[in-house]
């Protein structure tokens, strides 16, 4: 008999999504889906506010990574006042962005390693859900979860330092910023927020490193499951500094194909239309985009650390890149396409995040006082980064009045949209194929496939790994056969 | 009811909250009260400072925040004269209910998006929800249709946020005196416009002024948002109702 399975909501990802897998009257996987439910419509909202108002807010789009859309933005509206694209602000204004870009990526990826993805890789995928969150993290294992909140505070300081605020803050102003660091907040982010030296860039470096450690030991015992686990060929996008190196904040954009030849050779970001497009599916509120040359069927990619690591030749600080380079030999130098190695590549940037905080705090350009530039203004601003989970683009047009008139974000989990998809059937067909009953480990191994992406899927800030759980198992003709609840 | 005060020199006891003190004739109870160190809310009324650029008091009574009980009836603290032996009540918990709920009034009338308003932090009336500790407002919004004003190359002029209060049409003008904003119609198609022509002339001083003049985010110069950081904002350090006397002049302008 046929059913559907409904998982909704899809735990420890940021926001609600709900997962459909359909199976065939002989318990086959036909078709899998993640729809996402949620529909925030700051694209139109924007429109008829002035344009600098648009970085503080379209960052409301997200409690996670405000800073990334923040961000994006000012190097959007930067474009609109003649301040360059991304290359034109003082040094001061360019670090102190910089700065509050490895903070926010930094705090970010620590949050979805410790927080959301650690229990997983603590306890097993089998494990008792009671004890499988970040709750069981505290209990069991007292010191990784003191330094995953210690590591977290140190960014998110980074960013209240910044951006004058943890979350929601307004720093980054149109053609640059509104403040320097402080003597004070360097030396205290140097050598230890508030004298505690367990807050200090080494430490944040320190700590980065035995993460990394702690995943790479869990992958030698655990190769066969990391390996294989919604394993499948993809694109992967990303922007690049110039000579190829990780740049998170400016770029060119490149994507490589399964094994490895460019498709997209460093485009200048403000050519961004010229290589992506969207597609609009009906059942799902997030648009599916792919390479233009390519089309849809052919031209889907992934986004994020993996992406990142597979597409930049180098990342520039020491320890990020030695620990880059085990990562590209373990493919031989093709592009990895193993879906749980982004939480190693993820940890990677982590790492370089705590590197490049370090390397900026002793620069002593951050304590310059030549915050904003100005140059021609135009009617158009185009800002790309990279958000911690991947690729973020703004688009914004102006009138002559400085209202916005068009609007368009392609945010770093829509650029994952297809790969999603296919990573929730891979586990789908792997786990429950043939299976007449669908247990609580099933479900999860679905879950953990999506949440190796860190979605943000409705940019929310509600995770806390005791999220209700609902699956509900349909028979061909819609009824009800079954339901299953937890944590509701 | 004067928009402007003349005041005197003949000395005027009166009482404020079971305080005795003194005032000079002609000065408002606003006036009597702030020399006092007594706080009463306002919005549309606005001591003269250096800051703000004004030659004397304005006190165009449009708001009623400052609405206080002068012998068991209630008037506008701002616009009525003090005078001999007047009792009058200020901080009690029916008048600053009465105040918040011009405030809540005000939120739900105007469309306010405080998180990305480039007053917040330094807006009288959001330093007021928060002193009156306004959760939600009891009453309905309105989500009235209001305009943006984008013409002028230097000021933007957002409607959503006017409350009306008519601080720019007395404050602002030309030095030869046109004012550069007005009201037009009444009740609650009321609304403030501006001398295009002058306005678009306005130097980026007196746009700075208007900004600060207007007590939200209804004036807000063009351009150059979002600069004063936090921390630096003028309410992130004391609450609205802590700077009773004028910092500029002490209470001795008068
Ligand atoms: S004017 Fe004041 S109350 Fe209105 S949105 Fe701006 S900060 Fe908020
Ligand atoms: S624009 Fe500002 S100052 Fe003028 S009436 Fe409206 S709120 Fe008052
Ligand atoms: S302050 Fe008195 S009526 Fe507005």
């Amino acid at each position: 008999m046929a059913q559907k399975i409904t998982i909704e909501p899809v735990t420890r990802v940021e926001g609600h999504g709900k997962v459909t897998i359909h199976l065939d009257d002989n318990h086959q996987v036909t078709e899998s889906r993640l729809h996402i439910v949620e529909f925030r419509g700051f694209e139109r909202f924007v429109c008829g506010r002035p344009f600098w108002e648009a970085p503080v807010l379209v960052q409301r789009l997200c409690g996670i990574c405000p800073v990334s859309h923040h961000l994006a933005a000012a190097k959007a509206m930067d474009m609109l006042v003649g301040a360059g694209d991304g290359n034109g602000l003082t040094p001061v204004a360019e670090k102190m962005r910089r700065l509050m870009h490895y903070g926010q990526i930094f705090q970010s990826h620590v949050l979805h390693f410790f927080h959301l993805a650690s229990p997983d890789l603590l306890f097993g995928m089998d494990a008792d859900p009671e004890r499988r969150n970040v709750i069981g993290v505290i209990l069991e294992h007292p010191e990784l979860a003191k330094q995953a909140v210690l590591m977290r505070k140190y960014g998110q300081e980074i960013i209240a330092a910044t951006a004058g605020k943890k979350i929601h803050g307004t720093g980054a102003v149109p053609g640059g910023i509104n403040k320097n660091l402080s003597l004070e907040d360097r030396d205290a982010f140097l050598n230890g927020i508030n004298g505690n030296p367990d807050l200090s860039a080494d430490k944040m470096i320190e700590w980065s490193e035995a993460a990394l450690a702690l995943l790479l030991d869990y992958h030698s015992s655990h190769t066969d499951f990391l390996d294989g686990f919604a394993t499948f060929p993809s694109n992967h996008l990303s922007l690049v500094r110039p000579d190829g190196a990780l740049d998170l904040y400016h770029g060119v954009i490149r994507a490589v194909d399964p094994e490895g030849k460019r498709i997209v050779n460093d485009v200048d970001s403000r050519d961004y239309l010229d290589v992506v497009e969207e597609e609009v599916r009906s059942w799902s509120y997030m648009k599916f985009p792919y390479i233009k040359e390519l089309g849809p069927k052919e031209g889907w990619y992934r986004v994020g650390p993996l992406a990142r690591l597979n597409v930049c030749d180098f990342i520039p600080s020491p320890k990020a890149q030695a620990a880059f380079e085990q990562f590209r030999a373990y493919t031989k130098g093709k592009p990895n396409h193993m879906s749980m190695h982004y939480h190693w590549a993820r940890l990677i940037e982590t790492l370089h995040a705590a590197e490049m905080m370090k390397e900026l705090l002793l620069d002593p350009d951050l304590q310059g006082t030549d915050l904003v530039t100005k140059g021609e203004r135009c009617g158009e601003g185009i800002g790309l980064l990279e958000a911690p989970r991947g690729t973020l683009f703004h688009h914004y047009r102006v009138n002559e009045q400085d209202l916005i008139t068009m609007c368009n974000l392609i945010v770093s989990t829509t650029n994952n949209n297809e790969p999603m998809n296919r990573a929730v059937n891979a586990a789908a067909v792997a786990q429950m194929t043939g299976k007449a009953e669908i247990t609580e480990p099933m479900m999860n191994a679905v879950e953990v496939a999506i949440r190796a992406y860190d979605p943000c899927l409705s940019c929310a800030t509600h995770a806390m790994g005791q999220m209700p759980l609902e699956v509900t198992l349909y028979d061909a003709a819609g009824a009800v056969l079954d339901q299953q609840r937890k944590g509701m | 009811m004067s928009e402007t005060i003349e005041t005197s020199s003949e000395t005027i006891t009166l009482t404020i909250d079971g305080q005795e003190i003194q005032a000079k004739a002609g000065q408002t109870i606003l006036q009597a009260a702030q020399k006092n160190g007594i706080y009463i809310p306002t919005l549309c009324a606005l001591h003269a400072s250096k800051e703000n650029g004004l030659k004397s008091d304005i006190a165009p009574g449009t708001c009623r925040i400052c609405t206080v009980r002068v012998n068991g009836r209630t008037m506008a603290a701002c616009t009525t004269p003090v005078a001999q032996d007047y009792i009058v009540e200020n901080d009690t918990e029916e008048l600053n209910d009465l105040r918040k709920t011009i405030v809540e009034l005000l939120f739900v009338e105007g469309n306010h998006f405080c998180p990305s308003c480039e007053k917040s932090g330094s807006c009288d009336l959001q330093a007021l929800a928060y002193r009156y500790q306004m959760l939600s407002p009891r009453f309905h919004y309105a989500f009235s249709s209001r305009e943006v004003n984008a013409e002028s190359p230097k000021l933007l002029f957002d409607r959503n946020r006017c409350i009306l209060c008519r601080r720019c049409v007395l404050a602002i003008t030309t030095e030869d005196g046109k004012q550069l904003f007005g009201f037009t119609k009444r009740g609650d198609k009321s609304g403030i416009i501006m001398d295009e022509e002058l306005v678009k002339n306005i130097s980026e001083e007196q746009a700075q002024q208007a900004m600060h003049i207007c007590p939200v985010g209804a004036i807000i110069r063009k351009e150059k948002g979002f600069d004063t950081p936090f921390g630096q904002r003028k309410y992130d350090h004391n609450p609205i109702g802590s700077e009773t006397v004028c910092t500029t002049c002490n209470g001795e302008k008068s």
